[in-house]
């Protein structure tokens, strides 16, 4: 087990790329940390440096509290997960999972029952004969992860393990990957686009955007309690909506835009003018699309209706709408940071 | 290989009234297309093959051009020769050393390559010129090399006092087979190293990356990833500098015509010279058909080793 | 290892240095035998070139350096006194011709067996590879022939007929590779937006296929300019040679070579050629690896 750290880590790509800029970061000791952004954010490349398959520009990567600069991928005793798993074509699955034993002087026995071990783990002590290319997405999954798991690192690192397999297969997935993460206590840093993957596997989320971390928080932090604008709209499915009112960006979350009357929404709840243009019925929700009035700039925003709440919402005519005063948020127009909260 | 029959084109194109749409017509189109590149094959190539064949089969000189049967005389005539002995055991010995050296420097040479390092682009060119200068003139630059009386190479070895005199390169028979293999060698090492790089970069990044992490050193990516996962290339990549070896008379033509006294015969110098310029038609074609069954061979090899490229 | 043992740490990391500085030196060691075997011959040419007869034909010269003052006077010898520019003329009609008439044929045949989906497609592209493996040497006796009946002999026309017969197999496999990456819709949209068959090939996948014209004519142009056999074998006359042939068996008087003439023919030769190939060496890597995989 280990604290993996970064300081001021850079990475620039020649010429102008700025992939990643001054990151700090730190686990803690059995972590599952998420670093979640669009593609392009500089998560892979964070998540190379701390592999050393990448120079940092400048900063410095720490593993157990030493520096790791300098040292080759093979001295960090990290093991890795690669999106598309990266198994040895020519190689079974079984010489696939020895691979690092073998590098490591291991005695042939030995690996060989350390191999059956993690493949035993995974479900895949079965297939050890087979080539990778005989192997379905979820099954080179799990060589994949059993390859990593064998020689019992110090560090996992995944890079989007889960993005080639089908949605089906992907949620059952998350499920053992979490499961597994929390039985072997390996410190995890896992990189990801998908939300749904950050949020429901994360102890904490590392949100990035243009090489920069935006906020580093457990997932009801971030989706609660954004940092700025850009995790606001990021997070969250319809996104967080925005309504710019001079100097300052409001922002609510669709669940909470309701109309008036369903829920007790407190007395300092704000009340709007919301003119429909449109509804989808989404099955278990319902999204209503269509403009406040009254509160800033006519912004095009979306509440999200719960199918509980049955009330009829006409479309082409204004209704009232309420958002309980402690789940309003405000950044500031300029920087999109976090503001105090104000009155309105 | 056949051509089509004309009747089948013929009716595709009356099927359609007035034939609107011929150009829309795949069977048409696609005989059309690939007619006249296959009468100018079978022209020149398998005309001239089957001629080949029928000219080892008779007694044609350029003087008395008359075809007449003799079986399988010209064949027994040319065993029999001690000379055309030596020249089939040339061209093999000369090809399967070159070919051992090519398979052990090409891989090096290509792993070299792919690397990242100062002046590149420099080192690419001038790693290049021995294959793609025309072979004559790259082997003339050889000639000069080997010079009997103003070799450097024998300066060199005068200035460190290991050499009296000269060595005579290309007139000594083992020396001028050694510089016959190393021209050779010198000229396919680009040819084969390009080919295996085409290999290595299509080795996933990824699989490079995951053997580092995994922990594998230099050498162990090396024999247990790299060359198990390049192999069918650099079989290919062998196999074809094989043919152009084994093929090859303009080394040997210009290096040593042959010589000194035949020791450096190779069988498409020794047609050439039975053949055209001794005039003797018949064998020089029989001499040359030896080559056909070894070419056979590789190709059967070539494709096999594609197919394993494709599963991969 | 322990990576929270600062010494241990700190002695991986010396080992590591240790290593990579090791591997650096290997590789520029490598980098600089491989050029210099590669490059030596043309270095030895290139300094003949310019060398003065007293300097050059004297044993006890160092003969790497100018022990006189270097001279044009063979470079000039090779422009106006031999017939190297005609050989070079030559080179450049067989080479333009060749060029010309081996994409002619190999275009459409590579998108017939590419694209057509006739049921006898797979068995003639191998057919077509095998020939490629029929080579010169083999045929060179009997196309003697064949090249007297078309009243050939002696004359650059015999080499721009023969050397088609040894790129158009290698081209037509070579832009098969390419047609199989162009995606089906690109052509039948050309089909639906009112061509023909033949329309959407002359019109979209010709140009498509661009890059692996581009290997062709490389390849065509190089095989005219180095082809040995078929020269020396059907063309005697003087004027009619091309500089592969006629280098080597023209410039020399009776028994005598002119060394620094031959070896300036020989990198003036040699590097331009390089270098187109080093331009598109890429596309040639690419071009052939299609070629042979998706075959």
């Amino acid at each position: 087990m280990a604290i993996v750290e970064v300081r001021a880590l850079t990475k620039h790509f020649d010429g102008d790329v700025h992939a990643v800029e001054a990151v700090d970061l730190a686990t803690t000791d059995g972590e599952f940390l998420v670093l979640l952004g669009p593609s392009g954010c500089g998560k892979t490349t964070l998540l190379r440096m701390i592999a050393g398959l990448e120079e940092p520009t400048a900063g410095d990567v720490l593993i157990g509290g030493n520096s790791m600069a300098g040292l080759p991928p093979r001295a960090r005793r990290i093991a890795m997960v690669f999106q598309s798993y990266a198994l040895y074509p020519h190689k079974t699955v079984l010489q696939n999972i020895v691979f690092p034993l073998k590098a490591a002087g291991m005695a042939p026995d030995e690996r060989r029952r350390q191999a059956q071990w993690a493949a035993d783990l995974l479900g895949i002590g079965h297939l050890l004969d087979r080539k990778p290319r005989h192997l379905s997405g979820g099954e080179r999954q799990r060589a994949a992860l059993a390859r990593a798991l064998v020689r019992e690192p110090s560090v996992f690192l995944l890079d989007e393990p889960l993005s080639n397999l089908d949605a089906k297969l992907r949620a059952t997935a998350r499920d053992d990957l979490k499961l597994f993460q929390r039985r072997v206590g390996t410190t995890t840093v896992y990189v990801t686009h998908d939300q749904v993957e950050a949020m429901g596997m994360g102890d904490r989320i590392v949100v990035m955007d243009k090489g920069r971390v935006r906020q580093v928080g457990t997932p009801g932090d971030v989706y609660r309690h954004p940092a700025d604008t850009f995790v606001a709209t990021f997070l969250g499915s319809p996104p967080m909506n925005l309504v710019r009112r001079d100097d300052v960006v409001v922002g609510f979350r669709p669940e909470s835009f309701l109309p008036k009357g369903v829920a007790d929404a407190g007395a300092e709840a704000l009340t709007v003018s919301f003119h429909v243009h449109r509804v989808e019925y989404l099955g278990s929700e319902r999204h209503v699309i269509g403009t406040v009035e009254g509160l800033g700039e006519e912004t095009r925003v979306i509440a999200m209706l719960p199918a509980t709440v049955s009330v009829d919402v006409p479309v082409e005519r204004s209704h009232e709408f309420v958002v309980a005063a402690g789940d309003l948020r405000f950044f500031d127009v300029g920087s999109g940071l976090r503001t105090e909260r104000q009155r309105l | 290989m056949s051509t089509p029959p004309a009747t089948a084109a013929g009716t595709a194109g009356t099927a359609e009234p007035g034939g609107r749409y011929l150009l829309d017509r795949k069977g048409f189109l696609a005989r059309v297309m690939l007619l006249p590149a296959v009468v100018y094959i079978v022209a020149l190539v398998a005309v001239p093959f089957f001629l080949a064949i029928a000219y080892s089969l008779s007694d044609v000189t350029v003087g008395d051009p008359s075809f007449d049967f003799v079986g399988l005389r010209n064949f027994a005539t040319v065993v029999g020769d001690p000379t055309f002995r030596r020249a089939l055991l040339n061209t093999v010995l000369i090809t399967v050393v070159a070919m051992a050296l090519v398979v052990v420097l090409a891989k090096v040479l290509a792993l070299v390559l792919v690397q990242d390092f100062r002046g590149k682009w420099v080192v690419r060119l001038l790693v290049l010129l021995p294959w793609t200068t025309p072979t004559s003139l790259a082997t003339i630059a050889w000639v000069w090399l080997l010079d009997s009386l103003f070799s450097p190479i024998d300066w060199v070895l005068r200035q460190l006092g290991l050499l009296e005199g000269n060595l005579y390169w290309l007139g000594n028979e083992g020396l001028a087979m050694t510089s016959v293999i190393a021209v050779q060698t010198w000229r396919i090492v680009p040819l084969a190293a390009v080919i295996i790089m085409a290999g290595l970069s299509a080795i996933p990044s990824d699989i490079n990356d995951a053997a580092k992490v995994d922990g594998a050193g230099f050498w162990r990516t090396l024999f247990e990833i790299t060359i198990p996962m390049t192999l069918p290339v650099i079989a290919v990549a062998t196999l074809f500098g094989a043919i152009v070896v084994f093929t090859d008379m303009a080394v040997v033509f210009v290096l040593t015509r042959g010589g000194p006294v035949d020791a450096t015969q190779v069988l498409s110098s020794w047609a050439f010279f039975r053949g055209i310029q001794g005039g003797d038609l018949a064998q020089g074609a029989a001499i040359a058909l030896f080559l056909f069954p070894v070419l056979l061979v590789f190709a059967v090899l070539i494709l096999r080793s594609a197919k394993r490229m494709e599963v991969m | 290892m322990d990576l929270s043992d600062t010494t241990e740490v700190e002695v991986a990391r010396r080992a590591a240095r240790r290593r990579r500085t090791g591997a650096r030196v290997a590789l520029y060691g490598l980098v600089l035998a491989f050029t210099g075997m590669a490059a030596f011959p043309f270095v030895w040419a290139t300094i003949t070139a310019f060398k003065r007869n007293q300097d050059l034909y004297n044993r006890a010269n160092n003969p790497f350096v100018f022990n006189l003052d270097p001279t044009l006077e063979h470079v000039d010898l090779l422009l106006s006194g031999t017939a190297f520019p005609t050989f070079a003329r030559n080179t450049l009609l067989v080479g333009v011709l060749v060029v010309a008439i081996t994409l002619a044929l190999s275009l459409p045949a590579a998108y017939s067996l590419a694209r057509l989906d006739m049921p006898w497609g797979g068995a003639m592209g191998i057919a077509i590879f095998f020939v490629y493996l029929i080579p010169p040497s083999l045929l060179f006796i009997s196309l003697s022939r064949v090249v007297a009946t078309l009243r050939l002999q002696d004359s650059v026309w015999a080499l721009v007929v023969l050397y088609p017969t040894i790129t158009v197999p290698v081209s037509v496999w070579l832009l098969m590779g390419f047609f199989k990456t162009i995606p089906r819709e690109i052509e039948e949209q050309a089909t639906i937006d009112g061509y023909s068959r033949f329309g959407a090939f002359a019109r979209i996948l010709v140009p498509l296929a661009f890059p692996g014209i581009v290997a062709v004519v490389v390849f065509a142009f190089t095989l005219s300019a180095s082809e040995f056999i078929y020269a020396l074998a059907f063309v005697a006359r003087t004027s009619e040679k091309t500089i592969s042939i006629g280098v080597p068996t023209e410039l020399v008087r009776g028994d005598v070579f002119f060394w620094q003439s031959l070896q300036a023919a020989t990198v003036m030769v040699a590097v331009p050629i390089a270098l187109v190939f080093n331009l598109f060496l890429e596309r040639f890597i690419t071009g052939f690896t299609m070629g042979a995989v998706k075959g």
